[in-house]
C-alpha cells in the first residue's frame, strides 16, 4: 500500500483529499438548506421533516460519521497545505502585485477558520441545545414532535443570532465560490466544453446557498414567517 | 523626439545566499533614461554608472535578450518579468515608464529559489524537475522519417502550447505559494500528449510530480496568478490535466 501513501502524502494528492472532502460538505449544505428551507412551508412541514431525518436510526450516524471525517480530512488537509505553502516562500515581496487571485481565494483559510468556529456555535446552539438559546430547544408541537419550526423562528428573532448566521453564510459563500471551482482544477475535472460552465459553478452555487440560506433569518427578522408559540 | 525619464529605483541587493539582503535606493544613477531602452538596457546603464562610481554594480541574469531563452528573472513592482503580458523583463521596454516613477525590483522569492547574488537565483530546483521525466526514451542513430507518426493537428497544437514554457520560473514567483505546479504541468503536458511520450506517461507523471514535491516548492491553491505572470501564456488548464494524471498513474497503473 505504499503507493497510496506516497499518493496521499503528495502535493496533488492533498489538494485530492481536500477536493473530494470538499465535495462531501458541499453536498451537506446543499441537502441541509434544501431540508431547512421546508420552514417556509409550515411548522407541521419541517416538524415531520425532522422527525423522519431522526428516524433514520444508523443511516443518520453513518452520514454523521462521513460528515465528521470529512470535517477532519478537510482540516488537516488544509493545515498541511498551508504550512508547506508559508514555508515555500521565507521571504515575502515588498510589492505583491494581484493579477488573477481574487478576495474569495486569498482568504480561503481565515473564511476556513470562521466557518469552524461558526460549525461549533451552530451545532452546540440547535443540535446539542446548549448555549443562550436553551429555552427554545426543549419545544415539543401539538403532536409532541421536537418544535424545529418554533426553535429556528424564536432563535432567528434574536437580532445578534441572526446576524451571526447572516455573516457565517457570506464567509461560507466566500469559501464556495473559490472552492467549488477549485475543486474541478484539483480533480482534473477539465474540458474546453465545459470549462466556462465550470468557472461559473463556483460563484454560482455560493450565491444559490447565500441566497438559501439567508432567506430564512431574513424572512423571521421581517416577520413573514412567524412563531406559533 | 525621443522621451527621457528620471527614475528612482530601489533594487534588491543581496551579496550572496547567506546575507539577509536589503533594498538600495538609485536615483541619480537612474537620470536621463531613454524610452526606446529594453529594462534590461535601462539596467546595463545603471551598472556603467555604478561602475564609473566604483561601486558594485546590481547583478541579474540575462542571457537571449529576446525573451525566449527564460533566463532573465525579476519582479518589478510585484509582477515577475513586469506589467506587459505574455512578455519577459528583457523585451518589457522603457517607453511603459515616466518620468518620477518609483520602481522596485526584487528576486524570485522561493525557499526552492535560492538568491545567488542581487537579482540572481538558483533555478536548479526545476531542472531536477525535468531531469526527473522531462524526456522520452527512443532509439538513437538515423532520424526517422518524416510524418511516420501521424499526430492530429489539435494534439500537436496542445503540445507545442505547453511546450512554449521556457522554463523562467515566473510562475514560481507570482505563486503566493511558490507552486512550481504551472511549471511541471508544462513539461507533462507538452511530452504526455505526444506520441512518442505515451509509452512513459505514468512514470513520467510520477517521477517529475515527486521532484516537484521533493524540491521543496508549495501547493497549487488556483489563484491563477501564475497563468497571469507566464511569459508564455501557459494556460493553468496542464495543471488540471496533471493532476488527473497523476491521480490516474498513482492509483490505477502497475
Amino acid at each position: 500500500m505504499s503507493w497510496f501513501g506516497n499518493y496521499i502524502k503528495s502535493s496533488i494528492g492533498a489538494k485530492h483529499l481536500m477536493a473530494i472532502t470538499g465535495l462531501m460538505l458541499l453536498g451537506f449544505v446543499l441537502a441541509h438548506m434544501l431540508g431547512n428551507l421546508q420552514i417556509f412551508m409550515g411548522q407541521a412541514a419541517i416538524n415531520a421533516y425532522a422527525v423522519k431525518l431522526q428516524s433514520l436510526g444508523v443511516l443518520l450516524w453513518i452520514m454523521r460519521g462521513g460528515l465528521v471525517l470529512a470535517v477532519l480530512v478537510h482540516i488537516y488537509s488544509a493545515m498541511r497545505l498551508v504550512s508547506m505553502n508559508s514555508a515555500a516562500r521565507p521571504v515575502k515581496y515588498k510589492m505583491a502585485f494581484k493579477d488573477k487571485s481574487s478576495f474569495a481565494s486569498r482568504t480561503m483559510k481565515w473564511g476556513g477558520i470562521i466557518l469552524i468556529l461558526f460549525l461549533i456555535f451552530h451545532l452546540v446552539q440547535l443540535t446539542l441545545g446548549g448555549g443562550p438559546l436553551k429555552a427554545n430547544f426543549n419545544l415539543l408541537d401539538e403532536y409532541g414532535r421536537h418544535d424545529v419550526y418554533n426553535m429556528t423562528v424564536l432563535g432567528f428573532q434574536n437580532v445578534a443570532v441572526a446576524a451571526s448566521y447572516l455573516v457565517a453564510m457570506l464567509v461560507l459563500c466566500f469559501h464556495l465560490s473559490h472552492g467549488v471551482t477549485s475543486l474541478f482544477q484539483s480533480l482534473g475535472i477539465n474540458h474546453p466544453k465545459y470549462n466556462g460552465m465550470i468557472k461559473m459553478a463556483g460563484p454560482s452555487i455560493a450565491t444559490l446557498v447565500l441566497i438559501g440560506n439567508c432567506s430564512m433569518p431574513i424572512a423571521v427578522l421581517a416577520g413573514w414567517v412567524k412563531a406559533t408559540v | 523626439m525621443s522621451r527621457t525619464m528620471n527614475l528612482t529605483l530601489n533594487v534588491w541587493r543581496q551579496k550572496d545566499s547567506k546575507d539577509s539582503g536589503e533594498f538600495e535606493k538609485y536615483t541619480e544613477e537612474c537620470k536621463d533614461i531613454s524610452e526606446h531602452m529594453s529594462f534590461l538596457e535601462m539596467l546595463d546603464v545603471v551598472n556603467e554608472r555604478l561602475i564609473e562610481k566604483g561601486k558594485l554594480p546590481i547583478a541579474f541574469d540575462s542571457d537571449c535578450r529576446e525573451g525566449i531563452c527564460g533566463t532573465c528573472s525579476m519582479v518589478i513592482n510585484g509582477r515577475p518579468h513586469g506589467p506587459w503580458k505574455k512578455t519577459t523583463a528583457c523585451q518589457l521596454h522603457m517607453r511603459e515608464y515616466k518620468d518620477g516613477d518609483v520602481l522596485y525590483i526584487e528576486p524570485w522569492r522561493a525557499k526552492s529559489f535560492p538568491v545567488l547574488q542581487d537579482l540572481m537565483v538558483d533555478r536548479e530546483a526545476l531542472d531536477s524537475i525535468v531531469q526527473a521525466g522531462g524526456y522520452i526514451s527512443t532509439n538513437c542513430g538515423s532520424a526517422p522519417d518524416a510524418n511516420s507518426i501521424q499526430i492530429g493537428k489539435e494534439i500537436s497544437d496542445a503540445a507545442m502550447d505547453a511546450a512554449a514554457c521556457i522554463g523562467c520560473g515566473a510562475c514560481v514567483a507570482a505563486c503566493p505559494n511558490s507552486s512550481a505546479m504551472l511549471f511541471t504541468a508544462a513539461k507533462l503536458s507538452h511530452m504526455n500528449t505526444l506520441p512518442q511520450g505515451k509509452p512513459e506517461v505514468a512514470k513520467r507523471t510520477i517521477a517529475m510530480v515527486e521532484a516537484m514535491d521533493k524540491a521543496g516548492f508549495g501547493n497549487c491553491s488556483n489563484h491563477l496568478e501564475c497563468e497571469a505572470a507566464c511569459p508564455k501564456d501557459i494556460k493553468a488548464t496542464v495543471i488540471a490535466e496533471m493532476n488527473r494524471g497523476y491521480a490516474k498513474a498513482s492509483l490505477l497503473k502497475r
